[in-house]
């Protein structure tokens, strides 16, 4: 592979007021591929992914690299850092009505995307905008244009968020679970859509996900959080041969179709795994 | 208490004149007490819609919901709460900002005037995962999973019948998913909670729900009972198409 997209060495990040790291040290690279973060709820992968973007101003980063492409993100300024974030690097955040402006039409906001990072007409950037809710398999994206976040449904919301990240064409999009809201056969759509983006525009991809069968059908590699550490990286397609017992309690706690109805097993977290480092 | 739910001829629209949206024609469906009654189906089809109609948060709707025979809009709010209980699907829009957990959770017990609080508060919190120390932290303290979490906790802390969850696990881990899965089947074991669920994911239907809806634009396309997922037993095309597609999502196929 050629030189990583991203390369992060030994990330640590502490919120204000805490006393204990929610980041522990992470490192991992990105090239041109679909890279999955899967891990506890809390283990800090929205996190990283805000602190690559720099959306955490309460929060302390250190780290020995946090480089995207020629760029050290630690050293950049604000200033510099608003011609990288959305525009070269772009996050899906978790909660989508919780981003955007509740008072604002949800089109106005998608064109809004358009018209910061291009030159051209608002006429323009309201037909990019109802193309690409279209492109995102919203049913009447004219009408969509209009309603306001609390009018349009969960998945329409992450369908949203996945439209003006397309808008903005960034050259990283960081995914933090972007389907989780959207029907089987419109999340395959979506997926597909963001498939694309990495073979035919070679971007880099890192998706956040709690799904195991995404990751393990989606993605080129996971990585495995736990407490604030990468405990595991894995080739996704090898992701049922995971040795660390806490992917493994997760491939163990995830209910099937056609299982058994027994209580689903769950996991009895060690402590040891606290201090465990990424083998 | 174990209580049923009767929706006949929901419909709903939103929007005035030419612009009016029908968003629900005509939905009706009924759930036994003690049954988990899955809702499932495209996004955008009118599932939410459909929880915030029965639990009255949306209350311009026409026809009739009934609980236990009694009509939804004759039950005093103070009443309905203790009934009936929803955990939405957007945790961040559902919790005030400014509130602490322990604001969250206390608020319902004081206002019900129930004893034993701290007791209460620090049982919800555990059955869900979550330490202690968390009553004292805001929304925007916690990850996206512990904030659904504080938000189950929240609708369980009254004990309701019934239970209107919108995709309850979905930004949860599968083990923490696991152990929630597990404490609703315990609690309905144990008293007979009746739940509505609405999930996109199939497994968790499986697994939970005894018969469950599958949506199409505003409308029920079929009612099926849990085992017609793995033996690919709906017969129309939608609900076809999603079971197909969720079997081979899962690698079944
Ligand atoms: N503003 C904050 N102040 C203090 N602690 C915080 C803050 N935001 C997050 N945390 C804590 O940092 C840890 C990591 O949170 P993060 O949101 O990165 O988790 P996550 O892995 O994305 O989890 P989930 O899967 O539940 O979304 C959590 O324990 C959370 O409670
Ligand atoms: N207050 C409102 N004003 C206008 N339209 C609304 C309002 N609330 C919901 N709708 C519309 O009703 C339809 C159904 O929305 P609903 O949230 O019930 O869908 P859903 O099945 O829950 O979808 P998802 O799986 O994506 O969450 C959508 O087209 C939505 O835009
Ligand atoms: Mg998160
Ligand atoms: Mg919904």
């Amino acid at each position: 592979m050629n030189r990583p997209i991203l390369d992060v060495k030994n990330l640590h990040i502490r919120y204000g007021g805490a006393s204990t790291d929610a980041v522990r040290g992470v490192s991992f690279t990105l090239g041109r591929e679909r890279l999955g973060i899967v891990g506890e709820s809390g283990s800090g992968k929205s996190t990283v992914g805000r602190a690559l973007l720099r959306l955490l101003p309460s929060a302390r980063i250190s780290a020995d690299t946090m480089r995207f492409e020629d760029i050290d993100l630690l050293s950049l300024t604000e200033k510099q850092m608003l011609a990288v974030r959305g525009r070269r690097m772009s996050m899906i955040l978790q909660d989508p009505k919780f981003s955007l402006n509740p008072i604002r039409k949800v089109g106005d906001q998608v064109a809004e995307t358009y018209l910061r990072h291009f030159k051209c007409s608002r006429q323009e950037a309201r037909d990019k905008a109802i193309a690409m809710l279209g492109a995102v398999k919203i049913n009447d994206p004219d009408r969509v244009f209009e309603q306001y976040p609390h009018e349009i449904s969960g998945g329409m919301g992450q369908r949203v968020m996945i439209a003006m990240m397309l808008l903005a064409d960034p050259d990283v999009v960081i995914a933090d679970e972007p389907t989780s809201a959207l029907d089987v056969t419109v999340r395959l759509q979506v997926l597909n859509i963001l498939d694309n983006l990495v073979r035919d525009r070679g971007i880099g991809l890192i998706m956040i996900s709690h799904d195991l069968n995404l990751v393990r059908n989606f993605c080129d590699r996971v990585l495995i959080m736990y407490a604030g550490r990468v405990v595991e990286t894995l080739a996704a397609r090898d992701l049922d041969k995971a040795q660390h017992p806490y992917t493994r309690g997760l491939l163990a706690a995830q209910p099937r179709i056609g299982g058994a109805r027994a209580p689903l097993a769950v996991l009895d977290r060690r402590p040891e795994w606290l201090e465990e480092v990424s083998r | 208490m174990t209580v049923s739910v009767e929706t006949r001829n929901l419909s709903i629209s939103f929007g005035h004149g030419p612009n009016a949206l029908k968003v629900l024609p005509d939905v009706s469906f009924s759930v036994a007490p003690g049954e988990c009654f899955g809702l499932v189906g495209e996004s955008g089809s009118g599932k939410s819609t459909v929880l915030r109609c029965i639990s009255m948060l949306t209350d311009f709707w026409k026809g009739d919901v009934l609980i236990n025979g009694r009509s939804v809009r004759d039950i005093p709010l103070i009443e309905r709460c203790r009934i009936l209980q929803m955990v939405f699907q957007d945790p961040y829009g559902s919790l005030h900002p400014r509130q602490s957990v322990r604001t969250v959770l206390s608020e319902p017990l004081r206002i019900h005037k129930l004893d034993d609080r701290e007791d209460r508060m620090h049982k919800a919190l555990s059955d869900v995962g979550l330490p202690l120390s968390f009553l004292d932290r805001f929304p925007h303290q916690l990850s996206g999973g512990q904030r659904q979490r504080v938000a189950i906790a929240r609708a369980l802390i009254l004990e309701p019948s019934l239970l209107l969850l919108d995709e309850p696990t979905s930004a949860l881990d599968v083990s923490v998913q696991a152990e929630v899965l597990n404490l609703l089947q315990r609690l309905r074991d144990e008293h007979g909670f009746t739940y509505i669920m609405v999930t996109h994911d199939l497994a968790v239907v499986d697994h939970m729900c005894d018969r469950f809806a599958v949506m199409l634009r505003g409308e029920i396309t079929e009612i099926l009972p849990r085992e017609a997922i793995s033996g690919a037993q709906a017969t129309h095309p939608y609900s076809r198409e999603l079971i197909g597609a969720s079997l081979e999502y899962e690698g079944h196929v």
